[in-house]
Parts: C-alpha cells; sequence; structure tokens
C-alpha cells in the first residue's frame, strides 16, 4: 500500500496521484501544491511525510475580523507592522521550524516567522496593511498548521518568562570562580613575602564577590527559611539559611578584625552548587499547561443571531441570557441552551469522554462544553458562560487551593531534625570548650553550623527528582513538577474514571448480533452508509468489508431514526430499533444500531466500550498494595463487563456527578488516605484537583488535558504501576543520599567539634560531599529509568 | 611588584566582561529556547538551489549565501 508523500499516512484504494505521487486526500494534496509553487518542496526532502492533513475550517475564524478581540491575541502593534505569538500544536519536526519559518515565501505581507520548537509557538511578524491576522491564521490552516486559539489566549495578559535562577546562576558561578581564584595563595599558606603584602586585598575582594551572592543569588533561601519560621515551620532552608549567615558572618568577622581568610570560597560555592540543583529540578514541559481549565477548551467568540436573522460575532463572555446563537459544525457549545432548529449530534468527549454523540431535538437542552458534530444548529441561551453546569465547577474553592504548598516534602520533614541535631551539637561542643579554651568557643560554634550546612542533603532531592523527572518525560509520562514524584510515592488510593480513562475514545469494538447478512445485504448496507454523516454509520462503514462502490437508486436519511437504501427493488434500513421495525428487548444500555432487509429484521450492531490495552493486569498489579475504585459519569451498562476485567470486588460507582466525584475524594481523604485520580475529561477536573495526585491520561497530550499533576500518554497506560512503583524507588535513593551526606557530616563535624576546621578543609568537604551525591543520585535515577520498560 | 594591582583589574574586567555578556544573552532571551536553533542552523538556504547559475564549490555557494542575506 502507497504511503501519502504529505502526510505519511496510508493511502487507500482512493488514492490520488498528482505529480508522480500519491497522496491519500485532496487537502494534503493541494497543501503539496501550495509548497510547490512556491518553491518549498525542500519540506519533504527534511523530513518525508512530514505534514498534517488540513481541516476544513470555514468560518470558524471569522470572530478575528472582530478589532477588540484581534487586539487581544496581538503582542505589538504600531499601526504597520504586528506581530503575534501562535500556539500550534502540529509542529513535531524539523519539515514544522523549517516551512514555519519560510511563511514569507506563502505571503508578501509576512516579514518575518519564528519558531519555539519546545512551546509549540510561532512568532510571526507581519505587515497589517498587506494580511490580517485572520488571513494569516487560514494560511496556516491551509497548509496543516492551525493554530490553536482559545479563551484562555483572550484572557491571558502578555506573560514575561521569569529568567531570574539564570541571573543568579550566573552571579554566583562568577564569584565563585573568582573566589577560588583568589584564595588559591591561601589554600597552601605559603609564606611568599609578597603574596603576605598583598592578602588584605585579595581577602577584602573576596568579600566584595560574596556581598551580591548572598544578597542576592542567595536570597531565595533566606526569604523562604524566615517564611518558614514565622510560619512555624522548620524546613531544609533554614539549617541552610544559617549556615549562610554564620559563613558569611564569621568571614566577614575574620576579614575585619585580620584573624583569617574566611570561608568565602566554601560559601559561594555552597550557594552555586544549591541554584545548579534548583536549576535542574526546574524542568518544564513548556508545550504542555498542567493550569488548563474549561477557558482553554472554550472558543473567545461565536455567531450570535441578532432579532432580524443577521449574523454577528460576539465575544463568549457578552453571550446573555436569551440569545440566539449559530453554532456550526465542529463548533463548541459555550453556554447552556434549548436547541431551537438544526440536527444536533453532540459530542460531549471534552466534558465525559464518552465518544458517542448525543442525538438532540428541538426543545433539548444542551450543555456548555459540547461539540456540534453534524450540521449547523441555533440555540437559545439559558445560562451565561460562567454559570454553566459544566462550568459552575471551577468555583469550588478546590480550584483556588495550592496543592504543592500543603505538602510537606521529604527534605523538608528531615530539615526539621537536622537543624535540632546541629543546634544541640554545635551548644554541647560550644559548652565544652567553654571549660577547656573558652578563646576557641566562637570558632567551635560557627564551625559546626558552617560544616553541617545540609548543602549535599538539599540537592539530593532536586538531582534525584529532577532527573526522575527527566526519564518520566521520555516515558511519556509527563509531571507536573518534582514534588508530585514524591506524593506519588505515597498513595495509598487509586480511583479511575471510566470511559476515556480505562476505556479508550478512538475505536469501540462493534459485534454483531442476529442473522448473518447475504454479500449482496452486506454490500447495500455498506453503500447506504457511505452516505451517511452519522459518527457511528462511519464507524460501522469502517467496520464492514470492502465493497464495490455502487450507486443506490434510492437513499434517504431520516433524523434521529436512521437511513434507508434501495437499490435494484431490495431495500435495507439501519437505525434505532422502532426505526427498522424491532420490538426493542436488549438492554438500553449500550449503543446498539438495527438491520432490517426488505422490511425483515436482520440483527443489530453492538457497539461495546473498548478498554484500554493492560487495565486487567494495571489493577492486580495495583491492587496488591492499594485500594481501587472505578468511579464513572455513565450508567451501569457495563458493569458486568467491568466486573470481568477487574480484579474480585473492585467498588463500581457509576452515575456520578463532577462534584460527586470531587467528594468522593475528599470522603477518603478526611479518612487519611492519600488519593490517586486518574480521569480524562472536564468533569474529572474537579476530582483531579481534589486527589493528592491528579493524572490525565491523554490520546494526544497536545490537545486536551484538564488541570491535572501530570498528564500520562494513552498508550503508556499499562505502564502505570511502573511508574508508580519507581516513584517509590526514587524516594528511597532519596534517602540513601541523606545517609551518605550524614556520612560526610559526621566527619566534617570532627574537625568542627575539636576546633581544627580550616578553610582549606571545609573548601574541599563541602563541594565533595556535593558532588558525590549529585552522582550518586543520578547514577541511581538512572539505572532505575532503563529497567522502567 | 605593584604591577599585581594592574594584572588583578585586567583579570577582574576580563571575568567581568564575560558575566556581562552573558547577562546580554539571558537577557535578550537566548537562553529561552536552547532547542529550536540547533535545528535551524543545519537547514540549507535552498534560495541557492532556484539561482540559474549552479555554485561549483562549496566556498562559492557559502559566498552568494551571505549576498543573498545581505540584501
Amino acid at each position: 500500500m502507497s504511503k501519502c508523500y504529505h502526510c505519511g499516512d496510508n493511502c487507500n484504494i482512493t488514492a490520488i496521484v498528482f505529480d508522480d505521487k500519491n497522496f491519500c486526500c485532496n487537502g494534503c494534496k493541494t497543501v503539496y501544491e501550495i509548497f510547490q509553487s512556491n518553491d518549498l518542496t525542500y519540506y519533504y526532502d527534511l523530513q518525508s511525510g512530514a505534514g498534517t492533513t488540513p481541516l476544513a475550517i470555514e468560518g470558524k475564524y471569522d470572530f478575528l475580523t472582530s478589532n477588540t478581540i484581534a487586539q487581544r491575541l496581538i503582542e505589538f502593534d504600531d499601526g504597520t507592522v504586528q506581530i503575534v505569538n501562535l500556539f500550534i500544536p502540529g509542529i513535531h519536526c524539523s519539515s514544522c521550524i523549517w516551512v514555519l519559518e519560510n511563511l514569507k515565501k506563502l505571503h508578501p505581507g509576512i516579514t518575518n516567522s519564528q519558531v519555539d520548537f519546545p512551546k509549540k509557538t510561532v512568532r510571526v511578524t507581519f505587515k497589517a496593511e498587506l494580511v490580517t491576522l485572520k488571513e494569516l491564521v487560514i494560511l496556516l490552516a491551509k497548509i496543516g498548521y492551525e493554530p490553536y486559539i482559545s479563551l484562555d489566549d483572550y484572557d491571558k495578559g502578555k506573560s514575561k518568562t521569569d529568567r531570574s535562577i539564570l541571573y543568579k546562576l550566573g552571579v554566583a558561578g562568577f564569584a565563585f570562580g573568582n573566589i577560588m581564584f583568589l584564595s588559591f595563595p591561601e589554600y597552601f599558606e605559603v609564606g611568599e613575602f609578597w603574596l603576605d603584602q598583598y592578602k588584605g586585598l585579595f581577602r577584602w575582594l573576596m568579600f566584595a564577590f560574596s556581598l551580591p551572592v548572598v544578597f542576592y543569588a542567595g536570597s531565595d533561601y533566606l526569604i523562604s527559611a524566615y517564611k518558614g519560621l514565622r510560619s512555624g515551620l522548620l524546613n531544609i532552608d533554614v539549617p541552610i539559611a544559617l549556615g549562610i549567615l554564620v559563613l558569611f558572618t564569621r568571614s566577614s568577622f575574620e576579614i575585619f578584625f585580620d584573624l583569617g581568610s574566611g570561608f568565602f570560597d566554601s560559601l559561594t560555592g555552597l550557594i552555586f552548587f544549591l541554584l545548579i540543583g534548583r536549576f535542574f529540578q526546574q524542568k518544564t514541559y513548556s508545550f504542555l499547561s498542567f493550569e488548563r481549565d474549561y477557558k482553554s477548551y472554550f472558543p473567545i467568540a461565536v455567531t450570535r443571531l441578532s432579532k432580524k436573522k443577521k449574523e454577528e460575532t460576539v465575544q463568549v463572555y457578552d453571550i446573555k441570557r436569551g440569545d440566539r446563537l449559530l453554532i456550526r459544525n465542529k463548533e463548541l457549545i459555550p453556554v447552556d441552551g434549548i436547541l431551537i432548529s438544526g440536527e444536533a449530534q453532540i459530542d460531549y468527549s471534552f466534558v465525559t469522554g464518552e465518544s458517542e454523540p448525543v442525538q438532540k431535538i428541538s426543545g433539548d437542552k444542551v450543555f456548555a462544553g459540547g461539540r456540534q458534530c453534524y450540521g449547523a444548529i441555533e440555540i437559545e441561551t439559558l445560562k451565561s458562560v460562567s454559570q454553566s453546569y459544566l462550568t459552575q465547577l471551577w468555583g469550588n474553592s478546590v480550584f483556588q487551593k495550592d496543592k504543592t504548598t500543603a505538602f510537606q516534602t521529604l527534605t523538608d520533614s528531615i530539615g526539621k531534625r537536622f537543624t535540632i541535631a546541629v543546634l544541640a551539637i554545635a551548644i554541647i561542643a560550644a559548652s565544652f570548650w567553654m571549660y577547656q579554651d573558652s578563646s576557641k568557643v566562637f570558632n567551635v560554634f560557627t564551625a559546626v553550623l558552617i560544616i553541617a550546612c545540609p548543602c549535599a542533603i538539599a540537592l539530593a532531592a532536586p538531582f534525584t527528582l529532577g532527573n526522575m523527572l527527566r526519564i518520566f518525560g521520555r516515558k511519556k509520562f509527563y509531571l507536573k513538577d518534582s514534588s508530585v514524584i514524591e506524593q506519588l510515592a505515597q498513595i495509598d488510593t487509586a480511583i479511575f474514571d471510566k470511559t476515556g480513562t480505562i476505556t479508550t475514545t478512538q475505536s469501540s469494538s462493534i459485534s454483531y448480533e442476529g442473522m448473518e447478512l447475504s454479500v449482496e445485504e452486506e454490500s447495500l448496507l455498506k453503500n447506504t452508509l457511505r452516505a451517511s454523516n452519522h459518527p457511528l454509520s462511519r464507524s460501522l462503514y469502517a467496520l464492514l468489508k470492502e465493497h464495490d462502490i455502487e450507486t443506490l437508486d434510492e437513499y434517504r436519511e431520516y433524523t434521529g431514526k436512521g437511513v434507508q437504501g434501495v437499490k435494484d427493488k431490495s431495500d435495507v434500513k439501519v437505525g434505532s430499533a422502532d426505526f427498522v421495525g424491532h420490538q426493542q428487548q436488549s438492554d438500553y444500555n449500550s449503543t446498539s444500531v438495527h438491520v432490517s432487509a426488505n422490511d425483515a429484521y436482520k440483527g443489530c450492531f453492538v457497539f461495546n466500550n473498548n478498554y484500554r490495552e493492560g487495565v486487567s493486569e494495571v489493577f492486580k498489579e495495583m491492587g496488591r498494595y492499594m485500594d481501587l475504585a472505578v468511579i464513572s459519569g455513565d450508567n451501569s451498562g457495563e458493569k458486568t463487563r467491568l466486573e470481568k476485567l477487574l480484579p474480585k470486588l473492585t467498588p463500581l460507582y457509576f452515575n456520578q456527578k463532577p462534584t460527586d466525584k470531587l467528594e468522593f475524594i475528599s470522603e477518603l481523604q478526611a479518612n487519611d488516605k492519600k488519593v490517586l485520580m486518574v480521569g480524562d475529561g472536564l468533569n474529572d477536573a474537579g476530582a483531579l484537583a481534589q486527589s493528592n495526585v491528579g493524572l490525565a491520561i491523554s490520546e494526544n497530550i497536545n490537545v486536551f488535558s484538564p488541570a491535572c499533576d501530570g498528564i500520562l500518554d494513552a498508550t503508556k497506560f499499562k505502564y502505570l504501576n511502573n511508574y508508580i512503583l519507581a516513584s517509590k524507588k526514587a524516594i528511597k535513593i532519596i534517602k540513601l543520599c541523606f545517609i551518605l551526606s550524614l556520612m560526610y557530616n559526621v566527619v566534617g563535624l570532627y574537625f568542627a567539634v575539636t576546633g581544627q576546621l580550616e578553610p582549606v578543609i571545609a573548601a574541599i568537604l563541602m563541594p565533595l560531599s556535593s558532588i558525590s551525591i549529585v552522582a550518586f543520585a543520578t547514577l541511581a535515577t538512572n539505572v532505575i529509568g532503563k529497567k522502567l520498560n | 611588584m605593584s604591577v599585581i594591582y594592574l594584572l588583578l583589574t585586567i583579570s577582574i574586567v576580563v571575568a567581568l566582561v564575560f558575566f556581562a555578556a552573558f547577562i546580554i544573552s539571558v537577557r535578550s532571551g537566548q537562553y529561552d529556547d536552547s532547542y529550536t536553533p540547533s535545528v535551524r542552523m543545519l537547514f540549507e538556504d535552498e534560495v541557492v538551489k532556484n539561482t540559474t547559475i549552479e555554485p561549483t564549490t562549496k566556498i562559492k555557494k557559502s559566498n552568494q549565501l551571505n549576498k543573498k542575506q545581505n540584501l
């Protein structure tokens, strides 16, 4: 079978041949033509089959003609030149970068375009008089790179990237290097005359270099320790801040009174290493968003019909009760309303994860968040955007809470005991020396605090978890930040959503029950279905064997009922039980399509949910060490199948509303359970936010996932248990690192307590312990990562 | 030995120049996207392909390339 030259998909028998190349559809061919006529075929040399098929977009971007809306999206505008930054989920390879950076060849109005690959954005500079924003977006959509514009872009202010960690790292590294260089003579204590002569100058320079390090680069630690103390918490930053301050005051003291060289090298080195750890931990997936709410999925504007049936574009926040809205094919319904006219096939998969569209007839209520799948409909608004059934969920206080601040990390809990122990040792040692040699009291006391500064402990978690985060990312398990790994390791209860989470949204398995169809009947059925656009017809059509395309003598579609096809005096009816003249007997819970030929009932096709690969195994393995439950918004139609699939006595809950799910989880938490919620749709958003760890399963990580702590690619669902076990191992590594670093501390404390701590010992011991911890943590996590598959 | 003042000054000035270069590069956003430039630099400037006179040597090609960009 030939592959499409543009998108690389398999061409069916109906391949389009153009310019000696095969294309799977007209869309792909058109993109090729555009590229070819603009000398952009180098696109295909970079990577074959790189393109994506453009989708129909007629009328979809009409709202961009509205100046107020366009201005919210445009970043820079001086009247002639405009700059816009567009998010394009389709960016995936070097060909994409190349063609998007050559946009200027496609349109003379575009002067420059630059791709940010990790963020999947393109920044386009264009001349306003030659090309409008709408034309630009349509041009992009035409070549298969449709930008994703949602209500979120409308609300968002111009976000600034935070680069402070890089500046701080630069300052600390710069000062660390120079101070090391200046303190070199001191390490060897050479009694050379000239070096003695300039010692003072060298020391004052070191002091000057250390100032920005302590008060700028290290400010985060000081502030965090202060905040922790004020709220009565001894977090890990307290002993670190104590170490920094003691190092700085003692070193300054030594220089002021010409007692010694101080510990400026250790001080700046400490802060430099800590910042590296923080930088490493800060791995983010810039193309993913973990903070999405309904705004990321809702359109900016819709078409409103005025009293005189005139169409106008209206911003969704301006929709008022009673407004008539026109929802076109593939558009999202932004508000709750009543269907006035048109055939509604509403796909609520954003909301529930259920892929089968729901049919509505005039007068039915439709809810916000559904996507119209077939033709245009007209609805009358009942509630405004923020008060709709779905969007109300975001009014719940759980969305205002910040989960990470409430969680005490392993490092912080160690930090508490550590601080107390160190202070105790320092005081005991100081009081011992009080009797022995009172001149050494100050030295010993500060030396203990300096050497015990938990640099290595503070580095263990960032490097272990940061590296784990990267390994997970390579295995398509994307976590919001490293603290999620710690939380994941503590989970003892896991709750799964059903539809879309443990079932796939993409294919449902279809089984046929009834009398066998003859070849002629099947051929007629297939040809009848070919003409129908109903989603069930499409999936059924794909299932049936290939037959020659024949022209039907008669074809009729009965909205909400079914379709009928006639050829050579034999006819076939496909649709609901009533439509084909069959008394409904089977249970109402499963979706089924009935068939009759020449008015004789033949049988029905039953659409079953298809469970993800490895669901049973995942449940079985996880059931060994935690409580499991399935909670679903659907009816109990799949109950018997689920019971067969899952371990015995797994609790199953059906007909749960979004708020029920949220409350179910908070009840478990009230019983001291650490809950993992695995969900997918917006209806799980509350539960995901409430749970200790909320994981979203996503078939396409670029497009859809509600706010959560982590996104798991659907193909990797079967490895979920391995990922949890790997998190547990990562925590073990951190604990091992703590032991290792405590051993270094014991050695250091020996020097400190006995009053022999020389700057050179501190300067060796601190980096040595830090580097060995970092090396151990990185190696050990890589070993876990290797075993993960 | 007072030359040590001069040497120190030079060494610190050199260090400061590099430090300033680092700050400027961060400011201009060079570290915001560390992946795309690595791909971008591998693209050939395909403009050359369309010129009627095919360049014979690589050196010429790059000269032409520069000219094109200067225009």
